[in-house]
């Protein structure tokens, strides 16, 4: 088992996610609880798939991780801050976590630039050319620019989700969280997303090398078969960190035998 | 018969004793089974409770969401101007100047049905004297500034409530959330700025557009009144407090307008089908807290 690797191989560093019994509610209901006492760590510089069938509370848990949705019991830190003061004075706390939802949920009335734009313009005192050269640069690296003027109504799936992807990565954050990423893409967007979040883990994308840490959720993990990552599942209300992928591919558990097998449809 | 078999003395005494007082204890007393019907199902009591409560959920929600709302206008004036200024521009565009060509409509009608009889009324009968104090109660203080909060009630509240309501059921106001931006301040300020300073705006221009309509319509009619009287009645019947509380209630009129509706639409969690039926309980409350406003301040006229 490889422990708290990084994707340099570098020594263990600091916890940038602490669940400590923590008891996740879901976002469309506070009363249900989908997962009970959940221990999670992560930490700067992993790269986290935390799979599990559906309605198992992965987005929940995301969400809960990214500092959005608060436990009902336990505690939830993110940078070592407590996400239950997450308020106006840890903005700045706020701001080191990107999240990108599973359908982008972008902003209807703007158009992806603006859209892509809006976090720096709000937190950022920069100029409107100092804007545009930033929003240019990250469309160009997700190969967007051709729809900067699009508005999301008019664009498929996939761009969305990387317009949402720009709009998360504007501001650089250090850990990056995505809610089911390849879900609804085809195989071609697939690989090119799977691709691009490994650069950008490894550092690879930014000029300054910089790499990220990062957490994804997935109904399936075998697109995410490598040796660098750790996964964890979700199997009624319980979460369990499996380890790496021999780990993983080696698990008798049902849980994780289940999110290994060709789906029905592919099998027949 | 059978009533009297079933008649529970013990419960009713109770009820008689705490609730009803002497006069069930004289039902008692008589003996008769009147009293055996007294208590309300349980059905009718669980439907008022359900109501009753619902109601001072509602209350207490709004003025928490307006104290919200209220901190957050005035500790964020100056957070992101760059974007939040483009916004509050396009709030007060979208609840006060495209609504100006209905206005002008508005006031041609009010001016024309209302003011125009009221004026030939009151020459018919040699009362032109009460010509200025009766439309500055009628016009400047109840009826300007009610209409135009009902008119952009219906044109821009209810769209504020769909809007949200959108937004918050596809997950854009959780997004807004994950990129560190408050929902009250970016979707909420600009919208209460917006809707308080047209309503104020608006009301302006529909008091001075019935008035003259009116007198157009009055002059139409060979009514014997010089325009020089009829504007020289109305402003001396005009006073100081006039202004400054058609300035308040309009702006109070915004306010409440902008906090029910965007309430309805962003305080709770929404499903897409839940939007239209927020909609209709959105400006219904909305209705009910701008007579609830301009009845506080007919009390305030009258206590002034």
């Amino acid at each position: 088992m490889i422990e708290n690797q990084t994707a340099s191989g570098e020594a263990p560093l600091s916890p940038v996610i602490e669940l400590a019994g923590a008891d996740i509610v879901a976002l469309r209901d506070g009363a249900l609880c989908v997962l009970e006492k959940v221990e999670w760590t992560v930490r700067a510089g992993e790269f986290w798939v935390v799979a599990g069938q559906q309605q198992t509370g992965k987005s929940d848990l995301l969400m809960t991780a990214a500092g959005l949705l608060l436990p009902a019991s336990g505690a939830c830190r993110v940078f070592g801050c407590d996400t239950k003061n997450f308020g106006e004075a840890q903005l700045a706390e706020r701001l080191r976590v990107g999240f990108v939802f599973p359908g982008g949920q972008l902003f209807r009335q703007l158009t992806v630039a603006e859209n892509v734009a809006l976090p720096l313009r709000y937190h950022k005192n920069l100029s409107a050319a100092e804007v545009a050269a930033e929003v240019a640069a990250l469309l160009e690296q997700l190969e967007l620019t051709p729809l900067a003027q699009s508005l999301p109504a008019d664009l498929a799936a996939h761009w969305r989700l990387r317009a949402a992807l720009a709009r998360a990565l504007i501001l650089r954050p250090e850990l990056l969280v995505l809610d089911h990423p390849l879900g609804g893409l085809g195989a071609r967007h697939r690989e090119w997303l799977r691709q691009f979040l490994d650069r950008l883990w490894r550092g690879q994308v930014w000029p300054d090398g910089r790499p990220m840490t990062l957490v994804v959720s997935a109904d399936d993990l075998r697109p995410w078969a490598d040796a660098d990552k750790r996964f964890a599942v979700l199997h009624e209300k319980t979460f369990s960190v499996v380890g790496s992928w021999p780990e993983v591919a080696c698990a008798q558990n049902l849980a994780v035998k289940e999110l290994l097998a060709e789906p029905a449809s592919a099998m027949n | 018969m059978k009533l009297e078999k079933d008649f529970d003395h013990s419960t009713a005494r109770i009820y008689a004793v705490d609730m009803r007082g002497p006069l069930a204890e004289s039902f008692i007393l008589t003996k008769t089974p009147v009293f055996h019907r007294a208590p309300l199902p349980k059905t009718y009591t669980d439907f008022i409770g359900h109501k009753l409560f619902r109601f001072l959920l509602t209350i207490q929600g709004l003025g928490a969401f307006a104290l919200i709302t209220l901190g957050v206008l005035l500790k964020k004036q100056g957070v992101a101007r760059e974007v939040m200024q483009p916004r509050v521009r396009q709030e007060i565009t979208r609840a006060g100047v495209a609504l100006l060509p209905m206005f002008l409509f508005v006031a041609l009608a009010l001016g024309f049905l209302v003011i125009g009889q009221t004026i030939s009324a009151l020459a018919k009968v040699g009362a032109t004297n009460y010509l200025g104090a009766t439309m500055v109660i009628v016009i400047v203080r109840e009826l300007g500034p009610l209409l135009a909060a009902m008119l952009v009630l219906a044109r821009v509240g209810t769209a504020n409530v769909i809007e949200l309501g959108t937004a918050r059921a596809l997950g854009e106001v959780e997004a807004l959330e994950a990129l560190g931006i408050d929902p009250v301040h970016y979707l909420i300020v600009p919208r209460v700025i917006g809707l308080a300073l047209g309503i104020f705006a608006l009301t302006i221009y529909l008091i001075i557009g019935s008035l003259a309509s009116g007198y157009l319509f009055a002059f139409l009619q060979d009514v014997p009144l010089k325009p020089g009287d009829y504007f020289r009645q109305i402003a001396e019947a005009l006073d100081w407090l006039d202004f400054a509380l058609l300035a308040v209630k309009t702006i109070a009129f915004g306010f409440f307008i902008a906090v029910v509706t965007c309430y309805h639409g962003l305080a709770q969690p929404l499903r897409l089908e839940d939007v239209s039926r927020v909609a209709v309980r959105a400006v219904t409350q909305g209705v009910i807290v701008c007579v609830l406003v301009d009845a506080f301040f007919i009390v305030w006229y009258l206590l002034t």
